[in-house]
């Protein structure tokens, strides 16, 4: 029972790092059809922007700003200097674009800082509080709750609120007539990718310290959880996504401990082949087609 | 924007009738290439230091895998990241036949057979699929290699993988020399098939699915059964092609798998040209000789941090590159590449 | 079809030009030595995963042999060292290692690393009769002086220290409940055989590979199985993910770690703020300690790795890769000034070298395997020190014996002698 409780918090917590990264994917497909691929190596360059920082000035804080920053920056860069300019007329282009960028930002990272896993230190500690014997979750599973918890309520305030959230879905859902009544489409588009790639950067920053360090291939293994988890929740539904995000986690958690570690990259495959062939739409999705 | 797909649709409808043209070279071609082929490479291998021997058997054995994902993704289609994990499974196949019976024969076809089953299963999966859906199921498909071998350590040693056991080459014929006419035995029938298979009426129904496939559903083409073939025919030479590296490394593990293969591969294609057999050679070269070429580069600088890297940056940033310089994207490099052949 | 031939062409002629360069090297009877230079070469991971720590070790070598270069070198011969970088990839390894031992025509492979990696090269080597010394790992695997003739390991192998850290655990927690958890490969396996040749079957026992990094399902199990003490066959940064998680789930056991993944600046610094968690734990070495500033190895290495080595952050890393660059000189030294492939081949089997290891190395014309034995430390004040005296043993049923012998100094200056 113990260690079910315990599977349990430990799989929401890495679920909700899956969520931020998951809504980040979608955010990005409403807007332009692309499932970016390159998010997870945009997001670890984030971080690792927000290590030099923390470094040289000791400041977790001050890194953490840096790498949703750097996030927001990465994001904007990327649409106006290479996704604006692929050819959308076949799906894969987008795809194989995605990929190129993979390569050049893990080889450029590795240039620069070398190919050594790197310590990066949570802002709060991660031992357990213990509840009659039973170990619940740390300060730092808290905070991760906390800070995905901040990112999905201001994107949905975002979308729903105000009249930028309004434009964006518009310019996603009809671009010319969009244009036709005057929204900037093109400056939605971009700020769509600038706000994703920041939501991958907070989830890059919230997981990173948890696992084995920074590395230019770090978020490799959380890029194919939170793909899954965004083809369950649906690819057009962001609370699909973040639902998504922690089913993943916590199956990923219990498939770990009841079955043993090596067979949870089998059981996400699984998941993702019963979802993407039984539910073509995801679980949180009216599309009826798979199509592109 | 919409323009260069119009004009490729056109150009892929005049391109059905043109490709029943060269009958009588459909017949020639295939003997005519293997025999050119093999005579280049026969000299070559005595021509060449044992080095680059090794170098030109490894060129051939992705030659194998380049041209079974050309006709896979240039002229069906299907985007797939996982044909690391394809052959993967075919240097497994391989290395499990091999320990048992060591008899090259029977382990090569082995490890056909199974990787054919493999891709037979994902493919009728893909074929439900499309675009990114399809990019994320077979990347699913490649990060699970090391699960695998990790959980059913007993048969495939987790990550350390397996040796292989090999016999010697027959005679006095040197290693390295034996092993590039091994690959390009394999390489050269390999492709000598696709070729014969893509010039009938099997490549017009690829491509036909590919440009519009309620166009091709119309003219009474069936698509699904189209790409699971595509995806069959791509896996086996995806399974020869392991096997063919578990000849050159003499061992198989999963870190011989790994995601940035996948991602190589579909570099390869891509810039070698969609669609044409001729650029799936080039792009095979492409990976033998670009790694090289960075890493001399590398030690010239004196910089370990430059060597691997750069290549991957030079891999990357040539991508990137050629997928916009070409305005249609794939498409247009396909149209282009058509046009000139 | 025209386009096919061309391509053939293409590649044809740009794989004939790029071979230009390497028809006219050879000449002298042994391949890599000339009258005033030996070329030895490695492959060692310096991108990719698995390049963590251990790309430090080939430069900290390379540095060792240029410090004996500038004192003129080995019967008037430099050490040139060749250094590949296989990302820790099996394929990789055999491209490089051909392009050494065929291309650059290297003497011999020095200090090549890893277990898969350097498995799949052996026949490779024994074929062209190349000297395969001092593998950078403790698989039993280079103890095979009838199937490779010509490997050598150097680390003392995993079965040999699981005995010693096993004797330990006996001594010290006899009747506490003793778990394990190991990398899923040689390393856990070979281990684990050595702890329960001691201590027989440990009360649980889990794995891990190095592709999942959440080791938390895996402390979970131990801690539910009661385990008072862990040992730990697992590389650096897994050692720092699993002490991390336990003390997540406040699980706290005495742990006992594998040499492998001890070494108090690497963990240390994987774990940051938790680093005061390495307090106690008990580990082993058979090389001088890092912050032994009174170990005249380590006074030696350290001037070296200042001198030569752009005062890298000293490690257990730098300290091994000298160690290795150290033996290798005493080899050339015993070798002899007419130096043939053979010739080093018997030299390290007649053995009798004296160095940094605490333990005398096992070489003999029956046995390849590296060092013999090695000395338990424990974590105090952030830094391993030394408790116990060396223990020594072997990889079958040999007692596990305290071992007496005197350590010896190096010589003035700091260049072994023949």
């Amino acid at each position: 029972m113990s260690q079910f409780v315990y599977l349990s918090f430990d799989g929401l917590s890495r679920g909700a790092v899956y969520a931020a990264f998951a809504l980040a994917l979608v955010l990005i497909w409403r807007a332009a059809r692309i499932v970016n691929f390159a998010q997870g190596a945009m997001a670890v360059a984030a971080v690792y922007a927000a290590y030099s920082v923390t470094a040289a000035t000791g400041s977790y804080w001050l890194g953490f700003v840096v790498a949703i920053v750097a996030g927001l920056v990465l994001g904007v860069t990327v649409e106006r200097v290479v996704m604006r300019f692929v050819d959308h007329s076949s799906p894969l282009n987008g795809v194989v674009v995605a990929l190129g960028l993979v390569l050049v930002i893990q080889g450029v990272l590795g240039i620069v800082y070398g190919n050594e896993f790197r310590p990066v230190p949570t802002p709060f500690s991660r031992d357990a509080f213990e509840v009659g014997g039973v170990a619940l979750l740390s300060r730092y599973d808290v905070f991760v709750f906390a800070a995905v918890g901040a990112v999905v309520l201001a994107l949905t305030l975002l979308f729903t609120r105000t009249n930028v959230g309004l434009r964006m879905r518009a310019a996603a859902f009809a671009p010319d007539v969009s244009r036709l009544l005057g929204v900037p489409v093109g400056g939605m588009l971009t700020l769509g990718w600038a706000l994703a790639a920041a939501a991958g950067s907070l989830a890059g920053i919230l997981v990173i310290p948890t696992e084995l360090g920074l590395h230019p291939t770090a978020m490799d293994g959380v890029f194919v959880a939170a793909f899954t988890a965004a083809v369950v929740g649906g690819l057009d539904s962001p609370i699909g996504a973040v639902a998504g995000g922690l089913v993943v986690g916590l199956l990923l958690s219990y498939v770990s401990g009841y079955l043993g570690a090596t067979v949870a990259p089998m059981a996400v495959l699984l998941l993702l082949v019963v979802v993407l062939l039984g539910r073509p739409g995801g679980l949180f999705s009216t599309t009826t087609a798979r199509t592109a | 924007m919409t323009r260069p797909s119009v004009r490729e649709s056109r150009d892929a409808a005049s391109d059905v009738p043109r490709g029943e043209r060269p009958r009588s070279l459909r017949r020639l071609a295939p003997p005519a290439m293997i025999l050119a082929g093999a005579l280049v490479i026969v000299g070559l291998s005595f021509l060449l230091p044992p080095f680059r021997n090794y170098q030109l058997a490894t060129v051939g054995a992705y030659f194998c895998v380049t041209g079974g994902l050309t006709v896979l993704t240039g002229l069906n289609g299907q985007l797939s990241l996982g044909h690391g994990a394809l052959m993967a499974t075919g240097a497994y196949t391989f290395a499990l036949a091999q320990n048992r019976w060591l008899s090259l024969p029977v382990s090569l076809v082995a490890a056909i057979v199974v990787t054919t089953v493999a891709g037979l299963v994902i493919g009728l999966a893909a074929a439900r699929l499309r675009g990114p859906y399809l990019a994320g199921l077979t990347l699913a498909v490649a990060v699970v290699v090391p699960s695998v071998t990790s959980t059913f350590d007993e048969i495939f040693n987790s990550d350390q993988g397996l040796s292989v056991a090999l016999d010697p080459p027959p005679g006095t014929i040197p290693v390295e020399q034996w092993q590039a006419w091994l690959c390009w035995a394999g390489a050269l029938l390999s492709t000598s098939l696709l070729a014969v298979l893509v010039r009938g009426r099997f490549g017009r129904d690829l491509r036909a699915v590919r440009d519009d496939e309620t166009a091709a559903r119309l003219a009474g083409v069936d698509v699904a059964r189209t790409q699971v073939a595509a995806f069959v025919v791509s896996a086996a030479c995806a399974g020869l092609s392991g096997a063919l590296f578990a000849v050159l490394a003499q061992s198989v593990s999963p870190g011989a798998f790994p995601l940035t293969l996948s991602l190589f591969l579909l570099m390869a294609i891509v810039i070698g040209g969609l669609g044409s057999l001729a650029g799936a050679l080039g792009g095979a070269f492409l990976l033998v000789a670009l790694p090289t070429l960075a890493q001399a580069v590398a030690e010239g600088t004196g910089s370990p941090r430059l060597e691997g890297n750069l290549a991957l940056v030079i891999f990357g940033v040539v991508l990137v590159v050629v997928m916009l310089a070409a305005p249609g994207g794939l498409a247009s490099i396909r149209f282009r590449r058509r046009r000139t052949s | 079809m025209r386009r096919t031939a061309t391509a053939f062409l293409a590649a044809a002629v740009l794989l004939t030009a790029a071979c230009d360069g390497d028809t006219g090297s050879s000449g002298a009877a042994t391949p890599g030595v000339t009258g005033t230079e030996v070329v030895v070469g490695t492959h060692m991971p310096l991108t990719g995963p698995a390049a963590a720590g251990y790309s430090k070790i080939a430069p900290a070598t390379k540095a060792y042999f240029d410090f004996v270069n500038a004192g003129g070198g080995i019967h008037g011969r430099k050490i040139s060292y060749t250094v590949k970088d296989d990302g820790y990839n099996p394929a990789n390894t055999q491209q490089v290692v051909r392009e050494l031992v065929l291309q650059d025509k290297v003497f011999a492979i020095l200090g090549g690393l890893g277990t898969p990696t350097h498995t799949g090269v052996l026949d490779f080597l024994k074929t062209n009769r190349v000297p395969d010394l001092f593998v950078a790992s403790g698989s039993r695997s280079w103890n095979q002086p009838d199937k490779y003739p010509g490997t050598f390991g150097f680390n003392p192998d995993y079965t040999v220290e699981g005995k010693v850290l096993g004797t330990y655990v006996k001594e010290n927690h006899a009747g506490k409940k003793v778990c394990f958890l190991g990398q899923d490969d040689d390393f856990g396996r070979d281990s684990l055989a050595g702890i329960t040749k001691i201590l027989g079957p440990v009360a649980a026992e889990e794995s891990y590979v190095t592709s999942n990094p959440n080791v938390g399902p895996q402390m979970g199990a131990l801690k539910a199985a009661g385990c008072e003490v862990v040992l730990l066959a697992t590389v650096p940064g897994f050692t720092a993910l699993a002490i991390g998680t336990a003390a997540k789930i406040a699980f706290k056991p005495q742990f006992v770690v594998s040499n492998v993944g001890a070494d108090p600046t690497t963990v240390g610094k994987a774990l940051g703020a938790a680093a005061p968690l390495l307090e106690g734990v008990v580990a082993a070495n058979y090389l001088p300690l890092t912050t032994d500033e009174a170990s005249p190895w380590i006074q030696l290495f350290k001037k070296v790795n200042t001198e030569y080595n752009g005062n890298a952050e000293f490690d257990n890393n730098i300290v091994y890769g000298m160690a290795v660059a150290y033996l290798f000189v005493q080899a050339l030294q015993a070798a002899g000034q007419d130096l043939t492939r053979d010739g080093i081949v018997a030299a390290v089997q007649k053995n009798g070298f004296q160095g940094p290891g605490l333990v005398p190395l096992r070489f003999s014309a029956t046995d390849h395997a590296g060092y013999g034995g090695t000395q338990l430390t424990r974590i105090e004040g952030g830094k391993a020190v030394f408790f116990g005296s060396a223990y020594q043993t072997d990889d079958g049923d040999a007692p596990v014996a305290p071992y007496q012998g005197q350590a010896v100094a190096p010589p003035s200056n700091g260049i072994p002698q023949a």
